[in-house]
């Protein structure tokens, strides 16, 4: 299977480690991805905040750029980069006007958008596409005795759910049992992780951020496994503020993939984990019965 | 061809319908139009035409301008042919010169676009003008009515109708799905407004079915095929095993006591599964019939239905000589002929898993409603004490409205009884529990005698009432007092603030849906359904227990959300609706049967095809004959005739053709029977 | 970008919680505590405005509002916001637009969807939000050192100009433009970026940059210049 993949900014920057571990897990499933050529930003969050037409000319350009790659499907692991891709593919078909400016717009620098490209998550393509049993065939030091709660956030189910249900979806779920892992209860697993309120309105923003990691390390959870880079971020970073406001509440947050490097037993180093400030120090156990 | 009257008089009559029809159609002007086609003798424009002066201009007309064909132009021939061909009759005329076109389904209604409206119309009424022209007398045919009712579904509409019906003298027959009769209202503890107890009033009546000459009472089947027309409706009904004799079982139940299962093992599906059973039981104590019954998927002597003859079978010596365990029962499908159909299938609680963020499934102690009327009731599992699934006593209840209704995603309509029952049951639970009680509600809806009262006495009982609609009902903790309960977030929209509200219990206020299977029922009875998928009436406020179906009626819930005062009121018109029909003893049948014409060439290609058997073979003329008693005027055999030698009455192929070119032709000319008029 | 003069009421953003009720003050403050006329006349409207809103792709479910507040109950900000979720939509839909513009509800709604999901009218509450924050932008109206729009506003550039986001030279500028102190509180967390191996200033940008201008550009012609 073949991907042309859009990284977004955030795993070119501070998510790089969600990169870092997505791309080897993907090789060794068998999975091809193609960078797309001279991707630009998606618009995200903020920019659909001041021109709705400008944000979705934005991420359409993308999506130009993926026809023209000749792939028809497109992989794109930022769940706000999903969101605005998939949000704009939508306005494109449903509302003409739309249509008119971004074809427009896309003309002026010799592009066009047929609107077919399937914009992909990679949870969304493991557990769907590829399939819990082939995954299940390469987990080597499965992930047994860790306690995950799996965070999905936001917009990866909201407003679009595609392949889950909005309020309670458990597609990563199935895949963390899939490694040996087991899943904690987590009703919080939809909740908002502060997103860019962090930064701008910390009262709120870090507060967010505090119930969703007392929550999880209250219900035994060793780690939170999430999808976006936002949310891995906020729920990573911001442990001093959430100490000094509330006292320590220390759970680690990692990306799902970074779960199944681990169980397949992918080289540690080309997994990111010590990028995280609160890094998982859990290790699988080394399987009795070595390999000749 | 049959010979026309030398001379077409045609009266014409454009309605306006109120503005129903005058807003989007320029009715003066179609009339002024139609008035100059030939054959049109006049053409008038009138405020209602089936008003009783409507109706008497048309007799007035017939008789002073000496018509002999009546064409109007309004609403459709379902809703008021019969009222025109009466007033047509009325004056003298044969009713099937009549001729009713429709520009308001048709034109007005569905057009914005005043002037092309009005074209259309005058193309319809000029396509109705070309057919009447060519329009014969024709007899009435009369039918005699079978005086038997059928009545499916043994809810308090079913009970209710039945027994007005066989109060009447007619027989009856109930089919009731389940063991017994009684539906939604047998669970109840209580009924709102009054209170009165749900079993001491149902009970007398449930008996009375049993009971009453002239009800068979048919529990645990099914209606599984309906043919004929109204008067004359043959029904096959299948009977499903209960493995019971019932007129060998007396009801005494010794065979439960002495079930090789000592405890009850399996869950009560009249307690909602908050109960358990064993497999020889008995749906609930006042159950009617009162015969027991054995489920085959776990009684020990069947292994998954399928007998296997393993067990000790202590049940069948404890029935001893009563005999009426029969292990060997089989299904059987028995046949009855009815004149009438009384469809009283009921609803279906909303399925609360579709709305995960309320927690039914994941939090033990989140309730159906209908479980909590169990869980109140004296003969509930838990003998009207308040104990939840884990056992500990509620010291603080949330109850949410509008679970499934008002909701776009799953039910957008309003259930009607949630707000009243939800209080009927706060109003319980406090009373039982002595918890404080929470109703989260959009708008309280109580627009019934008594209910508003009841409302301000709830409010008196300290009920707490907050306007919000429930975000979700979760389990995680802000604060210490939360701890251990389940939470409710809310925007309280009248205080203007959102709330976090920990509570013991939860209960869902589920709303009311079709059944699953009512477009399977929809087509049995050929009924037709609302977008919704609840049973079409045929006029929303002049033939409300109606339907499309002549001699098929509807009462309670499966036409639509409603309380048990509106579901009594229902069962009783539909009764008396059926009984009008019966006590009419005959039907005029339309005069649309098919008959054989002089050039038939004795081919027999229509023998097979006729679905109703209508076509015979004379060997003497050698040419088929139609028996107009059997023909249903589908038309199949007219369609098939390889030298176009059928004709069907009101449907002749010059009327058709004549109305088809009336609607293509762009400049009309003359009929050729209105050409052949000096 | 100024804030407008406002008319006659006062405005006035309070960020976070709002104040808590005077628990036992009895008539104390009363001398201190400035009164507000809460009223509105049919003056106070901006007539138009709602539907105006409404004829935006994703805003036309609005006018089905049942004000049932489900918005509010889910959303995770409505606990700050001086105006609920629901109360937004009532005020937009009765056309008072300068209370709706002005309210820093439509700042702190974190586009989680929350609502939009759950909403029984099926009301697109977080794309009428986007609707509204444009407005405000458009307007001039909301506090120049209001981190929120200022980020918005130095995201919007930051793409026009390299087509990517670099996110800590976009955090730097935000701190910079708002005065807000606790850039210093956070210290802490720049270490750990350091130690962790993503701290990097380097601005990502696409080859060809030029051409995010160009169809932005692209967007605004048929449409008249904003002042
Ligand atoms: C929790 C709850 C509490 C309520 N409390 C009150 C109250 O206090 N007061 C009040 O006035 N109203 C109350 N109601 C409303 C009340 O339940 C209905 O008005 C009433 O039950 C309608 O009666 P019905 O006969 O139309 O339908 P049902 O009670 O649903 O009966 C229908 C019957 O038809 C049978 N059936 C269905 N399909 C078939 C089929 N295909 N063939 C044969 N049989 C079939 C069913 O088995 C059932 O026996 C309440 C409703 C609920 C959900
Ligand atoms: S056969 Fe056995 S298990 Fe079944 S009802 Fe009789 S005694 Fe009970
Ligand atoms: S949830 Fe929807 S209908 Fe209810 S108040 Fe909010 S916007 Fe209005």
């Amino acid at each position: 299977m073949k991907f042309a993949y859009f990284p977004g900014c955030s795993l070119k920057g501070l998510g790089r480690a969600y990169e870092e571990s997505l791309l080897p897990v993907m090789r060794h499933l068998g999975l091809e991805l193609e960078e797309l050529d001279d991707w630009n930003c998606c618009g995200a969050t903020a920019y659909m905040a001041v021109d709705e037409a400008k944000a979705c000319v934005l991420a359409a350009r993308n999506l130009a750029l993926a026809e023209r790659s000749g792939r028809d499907q497109l992989l794109a692991p930022c769940a706000a980069c999903y969101l605005v891709l998939n949000k704009t593919k939508h306005y494109f078909h449903d509302y003409p006007a739309m249509k008119a400016t971004i074809d427009r717009a896309l003309a002026a620098v010799d592009l066009a958008y047929a609107g077919d490209t399937a914009v992909r998550h990679p949870l969304d393509v493991l557990v769907n596409d590829v399939g819990l049993d082939a995954i299940r065939q390469k987990v080597v030091r499965p992930l047994r005795g860790l306690k995950v709660a799996t965070y999905y956030g936001c917009q990866l189910v909201r407003p679009y759910a595609t392949f889950d249900d909005p309020y309670n979806p458990v597609t990563m779920d199935r895949l963390v049992e899939a490694l040996g892992a087991t899943v904690v209860r987590y009703p919080l697993k939809t909740k908002c992780c502060g997103g860019s309120l962090t930064g701008t309105v910390p009262e709120a923003g870090i507060r967010m951020v505090y119930i969703l990691l007392n929550e999880a390390r209250k219900r035994g959870a060793d780690c939170l496994a999430t999808v976006c880079p936002l949310c891995q971020f906020n729920l990573d970073a911001y442990h001093a503020q959430v100490r000094s406001e509330y006292g320590d509440v220390i759970v680690p947050t990692v990306y799902f993939t970074q779960l199944m490097g681990l169980a397949f037993g992918l080289p540690e180093k080309q997994l990111g984990l010590h990028r995280a400030a609160v890094p998982l120090r859990w290790r699988p156990p080394v399987p009795e019965v070595a390999h000749a | 061809m049959v010979s026309l009257k030398p001379e077409i008089r045609i009266g014409f009559y454009v309605c306006h319908c109120g503005h129903n029809i005058a807003s989007m159609v320029d009715c003066a002007d179609v009339a002024a139009y139609v008035g100059q086609l030939p054959g049109v003798v006049l053409a008038r424009d009138y405020k209602y035409m089936c008003s009783d002066p409507g109706q008497e201009l048309i007799q007035k007309d017939i008789a002073e301008f000496g018509l002999n064909r009546v064409v109007v132009a309004s609403c459709s021939p379902l809703l008021h042919e019969h009222t025109f061909r009466a007033a047509v009759a009325a004056g003298g005329l044969n009713p099937f010169l009549f001729h009713m076109v429709n520009i308001r389904e048709h034109a007005s209604w569905v057009h914005t676009d005043r002037a092309a409206a009005t074209a259309k119309a005058k193309v319809l009424a000029r396509a109705a003008i070309r057919r009447a022209a060519l329009a014969r007398e024709l007899p009435q045919r009369q039918i005699p009515i079978n005086p038997g009712v059928l009545v499916v579904g043994g809810g308090i509409a079913g009970i209710h109708a039945a027994l007005t019906l066989a109060e009447a003298g007619k027989h009856v027959w109930l089919i009731e799905r389940e063991a017994s009769i009684g539906g939604h209202m047998a669970k109840f503890d209580k009924t709102f407004p009054t209170l009165d107890c749900a079993a001491c009033i149902l009970t007398p009546k449930m008996s009375a079915v049993g009971a009453h000459p002239n009800i068979t009472l048919w529990s645990h089947s099914d209606v599984v095929q309906v043919d004929g027309y109204v008067g004359n409706y043959t029904v096959k009904v299948r009977r499903r095993p209960r493995y019971v004799n019932e007129e060998l079982c007396t009801g005494c139940q010794e065979c439960i006591g002495n079930c090789i299962y000592k405890e009850p093992k399996f869950p009560d599906e009249f307690n909602e599964g908050l109960g358990k059973r064993k497999p020889i039981h008995i749906p609930f104590p006042q159950a009617t019939p009162q015969v027991v019954l054995i489920d085959p998927q776990v009684c020990l002597n069947f292994k998954r239905g399928v007998l296997t003859d393993r067990c000790k079978k202590t049940c069948v010596e404890a029935c001893g000589d009563r005999k009426a365990i029969d292990f060997t029962q089989k299904e059987e499908t028995k046949e009855i002929q009815v004149g009438a159909i009384i469809v009283a299938t009921g609803f279906k609680p909303f399925d609360v898993r579709r709305v995960p963020q309320y927690g039914y499934g994941t939090y033990p102690n989140v309730y159906t409603a209908l479980e909590v009327e169990r869980l109140v009731n004296a003969s509930g599992p838990t003998a009207g004490e308040i104990v939840l699934r884990d056992g500990r006593r509620p010291s603080a209840i949330a109850i949410i409205h509008c679970v499934g209704s008002r909701d776009k995603k799953t039910n957008r309509w309003c259930s009607r009884v949630c707000c009243m029952y939800s209080m009927k049951l706060a109003h319980l639970l406090k009373e039982h529990s002595g918890a404080e009680l929470y109703n989260f509600y959009i708008d309280i809806r109580a627009p019934g005698k008594g209910y508003e009262e009841f409302y301000d006495k709830l409010n008196e009982e300290g009920v707490h009432f907050i306007r919000g609609r429930v975000g979700e009902v979760t389990d995680w903790a802000m604060i210490p007092e939360e701890e251990g309960k389940l939470v409710i977030r809310v925007e309280d929209t009248l205080a203007g603030v959102v709330r976090r509200i920990p509570v013991d219990m939860v209960v869902l206020a589920t709303g009311l849906e079709p059944h699953a299977d009512a477009q399977a029922v929809r087509r049995l009875f050929n009924m037709s359904c609302g977008t919704e998928g609840f049973f079409l009436e045929r006029h929303p406020k002049l033939a409300p227990v109606s339907t499309f179906t002549d001699g098929v009626y509807i009462a309670g819930c499966c036409q639509g959300p409603r309380d048990i005062p509106d579901t009594v009121a229902q069962a009783g018109a539909a009764a008396a609706e059926a009984l009008a029909l019966i006590d009419r003893g005959h039907i005029l049948q339309e005069p649309n049967t098919a008959h054989v014409l002089a050039d038939c060439s004795g081919c027999k290609s229509c023998l097979p095809l006729c679905p109703y058997t209508a076509i015979g073979f004379d060997e003497a003329t050698h040419q088929a004959v139609i028996n107009e008693a059997l023909c249903k005027g589908c038309g199949t055999c007219v369609a098939a005739c390889p030298s176009g030698s059928i004709g069907q009455h009101l449907f002749e192929d010059d009327e058709v053709f004549s109305e088809i070119e009336g609607l293509l032709t762009a400049d009309p000319e003359p009929t050729p029977a209105l050409a052949a008029t000096p | 970008m100024p804030a407008t003069a406002t008319p006659a009421e006062r405005v006035e953003l309070k960020s976070g919680p709002p104040p808590a009720a005077p628990a036992g003050s009895g008539g104390r403050n009363w001398s201190t505590r400035r009164i507000e006329r809460t009223i509105k006349y049919e003056s106070d409207r901006n007539v138009g405005f709602g539907r105006d809103v409404m004829r935006v792709p994703g805003c036309e479910q609005l006018e089905n509002c049942i004000q049932c507040g489900t918005c509010s109950g889910v959303c995770p900000l409505s606990i700050y916001m001086d105006h609920s979720p629901r109360q937004v939509m009532a005020l937009t839909r009765a056309d008072f637009r300068d209370e709706v513009l002005r309210s820093h509800t439509i700042w702190l709604c974190a586009s989680c969807y929350a609502c939009t999901v759950e909403c029984p009218q099926q009301i697109r509450i977080t794309d009428i939000m986007y609707e509204l924050k444009q407005r405000a932008i458009d307007a001039g109206i909301y506090p120049r050192r209001f981190p929120i729009p200022v980020l918005a506003h130095e995201f919007t550039h930051m793409v026009r100009k390299h087509g990517r986001i670099t996110e800590l030279v976009l955090v730097i500028r935000l701190f910079l433009k708002t005065d807000w102190f606790a850039a210093l509180g956070n210290w802490r967390l720049g270490l750990d970026l350091t130690r962790t191996g993503r701290f990097s200033l380097l601005t990502e940008r696409i080859r060809r940059h030029g051409d995010i201008a160009r169809m932005l550009d692209a967007v605004d012609q048929p449409k008249h210049p904003s002042p």
